[in-house]
């Protein structure tokens, strides 16, 4: 079943030494027209058509109600509007808005306009006019009558409630329509009941995660056109350009073939654009008035209708032997996905199989239940469950310890899973279906405790602070928070590339594969250098654009350098080898006597060379001309997990419950990092997020349901004044099923900071807060509730 | 209306609505460089100069620019090549999306412009108006920091 790649394989630092474009920190291949503002996003393209009109979406206003009547008269009167959209004359077709693999493992539960609304921020109807201001004008003149429904505000109420929130007749793959539960998933490994009998210590607690945001800086947009030969052009801000036109293919019942769709560079998407949210409707307005559309979200629209992180509130219980030693675990979730199912399965199941592989478990149980609820619909969010597994598990093995009277970084260590062992619950818990186990191979998680131990000056401080903060109400404190992630979704992701060779030795390098920001453009551009043993400059990418580029699953999943990465490689290395075919020929040598280097090919026997021009200029020109072409293309049944260790020093004030983030250190083994400065960019932007996750993010609702901080004022994101030192760690090892050694490092930063700021807190002033975040206002309320 | 004003070094005339944004103005005259994220002033996406200040150019009225001297990011190069401190911004790996990047380099040129040895803490106050959801700020930081020191070494 495992696919060990012998041909990039680096094992050994010897074989680390001899990379030349892998391991460096290469030039980010974007970097320079980023930097001298020139770097075209969606809203950048200049679309060749003599005109471009806006959409605009009217939103529900309220959480549950039946749109009885669209009065839309006075704004079809208005000059400059094309059309009023809504349920009454676009197609109803149930679909999922989840960009995920065919056949989407999410409920068909979303319509593009329906006559019922289940959230506030829900689609009511559109307008399509010659500028955004005529198109807002007509919005506020459009009356809608509604029916007021009851409305579910709490994840807990949702199950068998009176109100059921889909009713609708068409919809499919709800795990229980009448019940509002949109899935269910449950696994267990060994025998739990017995494993709680046999301990010798039984802990249980609950834990609670927020609504939260990805709020990438740049919103949801997209440009859509018919062309000149009656095909559908989509520019779009996607991570998954080829999901986004399989989908709105569907939804607009035309063929794939009539439609490209181009993502240009991505103002970040973090999950959130992992979603179809405005391309369906602006390529359906495009459709049926054949007009180019262009429809953005507001940052209000972001926040009120766009995806969020899923809110869970988790049960973990341990038995331990007296020793320390784990012997059962289990994890009961409830998650609320809001109004529609989006990935509602597959994020809740990333939980389990997470969040509970970490500790090597003889018994295990998992069992989530996904409501659905009239608030904002849950999806796709960096960690993808990983974050609200981890803020539950590292609380909760910190208790433990406390009660165990162990060192909490001693008792993780002797549970942790180790190489050669099995990761118990990946079998169990696969995309939405069975996945496929996975056995360790490499780990530098002991490396990874040991930089942020050393960073922290963990055990001193800790003794140092629990003298000090019985002095003064500005106490101090220290956690610890570990974690594994996974490397893109085995037996599904796939990605693939082609490389061909031009007459000046250059390469183009076209492959499905979305950056959306990552990097990943330079990244693919220095595997494909390395194998065939040129520059990284030498190599010119074009990505993700459905006509011009194999397929790709897209970024998701932390998926590209570990899978799309092996597809460019095993391209170019079918370039290489017609290379050296040709270059054997030309010198009329043996091909095991040839190798390549420096953008040329050398003889070992003959010293002769001949460089990568010359053979260009050869096949191109001269003699039984031909294209040196490699294609490639990738799926793997491993996932290889990262590790990461994170801590942090916080200083909090009893008084006010004010907490201060003073220092953060984060080591991460991502294998061997394709570039390590990106790499410690991500670790840092992750860290970031969960720093926000852990202290201060929170979408609130009033009692009707309607967001109260749609506004980057109210929605507080950390600014460069919130943020601790920081200090970054890559710590290296060789994996054998990546490219080059490598596994992925996008998410996994997320999982540690909020359950390392719980900790920190909790040692700071003896209370733990079982809820995020951990705001003033809570911690103070908790401390006066211990007095 | 007529609004006269010297925008990267280039005199030039927009054709503009009295109500018309700042953003607005200079993204439909080829300055895209300017990102719109919230159009009420609080991203930083949207960051210009304006006479020496760093200003968010989507809740600025274009009508207030009336013989003002603007930057934008594509003035921030010279003669092709890229500034310092744009070159320590993708050296230093200051730049993952990138959609921020322009209203972070001009928040932080502004800020070199009137204090070129700032400490830490002014470069993290410069850059606080930027919302960034990529970097974690570590990096850019540093770059900033790194171009105030290279810039020295450069006079």
């Amino acid at each position: 079943m495992s696919e060990v790649i012998n041909e990039f394989k680096v094992n050994t630092e010897e074989l680390r030494k001899k990379l030349t474009e892998v391991g460096k920190n290469k030039r980010k291949v974007d970097g320079d027209k980023i930097a001298r503002g020139r770097a075209q996003y969606v809203d950048d393209i200049r679309i060749p058509v003599d005109k471009l009109y806006h959409a605009k979406i009217l939103h529900s206003p309220h959480a549950h109600a039946i749109i009885k009547k669209i009065d839309s008269s006075k704004a079809l009167l208005l000059e400059g509007v094309l059309g009023v959209f809504s349920h009454e004359n676009v197609p109803r077709v149930p679909y999922t808005t989840a960009g995920q693999n065919y056949p989407e493992p999410s409920p068909y539960d979303t319509f593009m306009f329906d006559s019922k609304v289940r959230y506030a921020g829900d689609r009511v109807c559109a307008v399509l006019a010659e500028t955004p201001e005529i198109a807002a004008h007509a919005i506020e003149l459009i009356k809608v009558d509604y029916e007021m429904l009851p409305a579910i505000l709490d994840m807990r109420e949702a199950v068998g409630n009176k109100t059921v929130i889909h009713d609708e007749r068409d919809s499919t793959g709800i795990f229980d329509k009448d019940k509002n539960i949109a899935a269910h998933v449950k696994a267990h490994m060994g025998d739990p009941e017995k494993g709680f009998k046999e301990a010798d210590h039984v802990f249980e607690n609950e834990y609670s995660v927020q609504y939260v945001q990805a709020a990438p800086v740049e919103p949801h947009i997209a440009v859509t056109y018919y062309d000149e030969n009656d095909r559908l052009i989509m520019y779009c801000s996607t991570q998954v350009p080829f999901h986004s036109r399989r989908i709105v293919a569907r939804v607009l019942g035309i063929p794939v073939q009539k439609i490209r769709v181009i993502k240009p560079r991505t103002g970040g998407s973090f999950g959130v654009k992992q979603e179809i949210l405005v391309e369906d409707l602006c390529a359906m307005l495009t459709h049926l008035t054949k007009k180019a559309v262009k429809l953005e979200y507001t940052r209000k629209e972001e926040f009120n209708s766009s995806r969020t992180r899923h809110p869970q509130i988790i049960t973990v219980k341990s038995g331990f032997k007296k020793d320390g030693t784990i012997v059962a675990l289990s994890m009961k979730l409830l998650a609320n996905t809001g109004a529609y199912g989006s990935h509602s399965l597959t994020v809740q199941c990333n939980t389990g199989s997470k969040a509970l592989c970490l500790y090597n478990t003889p018994n295990v149980n998992f069992e989530a239940t996904i409501v659905y609820t009239n608030l904002p619909v849950a999806g796709a969010l960096r960690g993808y469950g990983g974050p609200q597994g981890y803020f539950a598990l590292d609380s909760h093995f910190e208790e433990c310890a406390k009660k165990l009277k162990m060192d909490s970084i001693e008792l993780r260590r002797k549970n942790q899973v180790k190489v050669g062992e099995e990761l118990s619950l990946t079998k169990a818990l696969g995309e939405g279906r069975e996945g496929f186990m996975q056995i360790l191979r490499t780990c530098g998680m002991q490396e990874c405790v040991d930089k942020v131990v050393k960073d922290l000056d963990y055990y001193n401080k800790k003794k140092e602070y629990d003298e000090s903060n019985k002095k003064s109400h500005i106490k101090h404190g220290i956690g610890i928070a570990l974690a594994m992630h996974g490397s893109g979704i085995p037996g599904v992701d796939m990605g693939a590339a082609s490389i061909k060779i031009n007459d000046d030795g250059s390469f183009n390098l076209l492959c499905g594969a979305t950056d959306l920001g990552t990097g990943s453009d330079t990244i693919l551009s220095q595997i494909a250098a390395e194998v065939l043993q040129t520059e990284t400059s030498k190599i010119i990418i074009y990505s993700s654009d459905t006509d011009m580029t194999p397929f790709d699953v897209g970024a998701y999943a932390s998926s590209t350098t570990f899978i799309s990465g092996v597809a460019i490689a095993k391209a170019a290395a079918q370039c290489r080898e017609q290379i050296l075919k040709t270059a054997a020929h030309l010198l009329g040598e043996k091909l095991e006597d040839l190798y390549c280097e420096n953008s040329a090919v050398h003889s070992k026997k003959s010293k002769k060379s001949l460089s990568y021009q010359d053979i260009a200029l050869h096949t191109l020109y001269k003699e039984d001309q031909y294209q040196i072409i490699g294609t490639g293309s990738h799926i793997t049944y491993d996932c290889p997990p990262p590790f990461s260790a994170q801590g942090c020093e916080v200083e909090v004030d009893t008084e006010t419950g004010v907490i201060k983030l003073i220092k953060y250190s984060a080591a991460v083994d991502c294998g061997l990092a394709v570039n390590p400065v990106m790499a410690e960019g991500q670790i840092e932007g992750g860290v970031h997020m969960g720093l926000g996750y852990a202290l201060c993010e929170e979408m609130k609702f009033d009692a009707k349901g309607v967001m109260t901080n749609a506004s980057f004022l109210d929605y507080k994101l950390l600014s460069t004044l919130d943020m601790p030192e920081m200090k970054t760690h890559i710590v290296e090892t060789f994996e054998p099923t990546g490219p080059f050694g490598a596994k992925s490092v996008s998410e996994i930063p997320v999982d540690c900071p909020a359950p390392a700021v719980a900790n920190a807190v909790e040692h700071a002033c003896g209370v733990r807060i079982y809820d995020l975040p951990i705001t003033a206002e809570k911690l103070l309320n908790a401390l006066t509730d211990k007095k | 209306m007529k609004l006269n004003l010297k925008i990267n070094s280039e005199t030039k005339v927009f054709d503009i609505d009295i109500r018309d944004t700042l953003i607005d103005v200079l993204r439909a005259n080829g300055y895209t460089s300017v990102k719109h994220g919230c159009e009420t002033g609080e991203c930083g996406a949207c960051t210009v100069i304006i006479n020496g200040t760093a200003v968010n150019s989507c809740i600025y009225p274009a009508i207030k620019c009336e013989d003002a001297e603007l930057i934008t990011c594509e003035g921030l190069e010279k003669d092709g090549k890229l500034s310092i401190l744009q070159e320590k911004f993708v050296e230093m790996g200051a730049i993952q999306c990138g959609y921020c990047t322009p209203g972070m380099l001009l928040s932080a040129h502004a800020l070199l412009m009137r204090n070129p040895n700032p400490q830490l803490e002014d470069v993290k106050d410069a850059l606080s108006g930027n919302y960034c959801r990529c970097t974690g700020y570590v990096k850019p930081v540093d770059a900033v920091m790194a171009a105030a020191k290279a810039m020295k070494g450069a006079k």
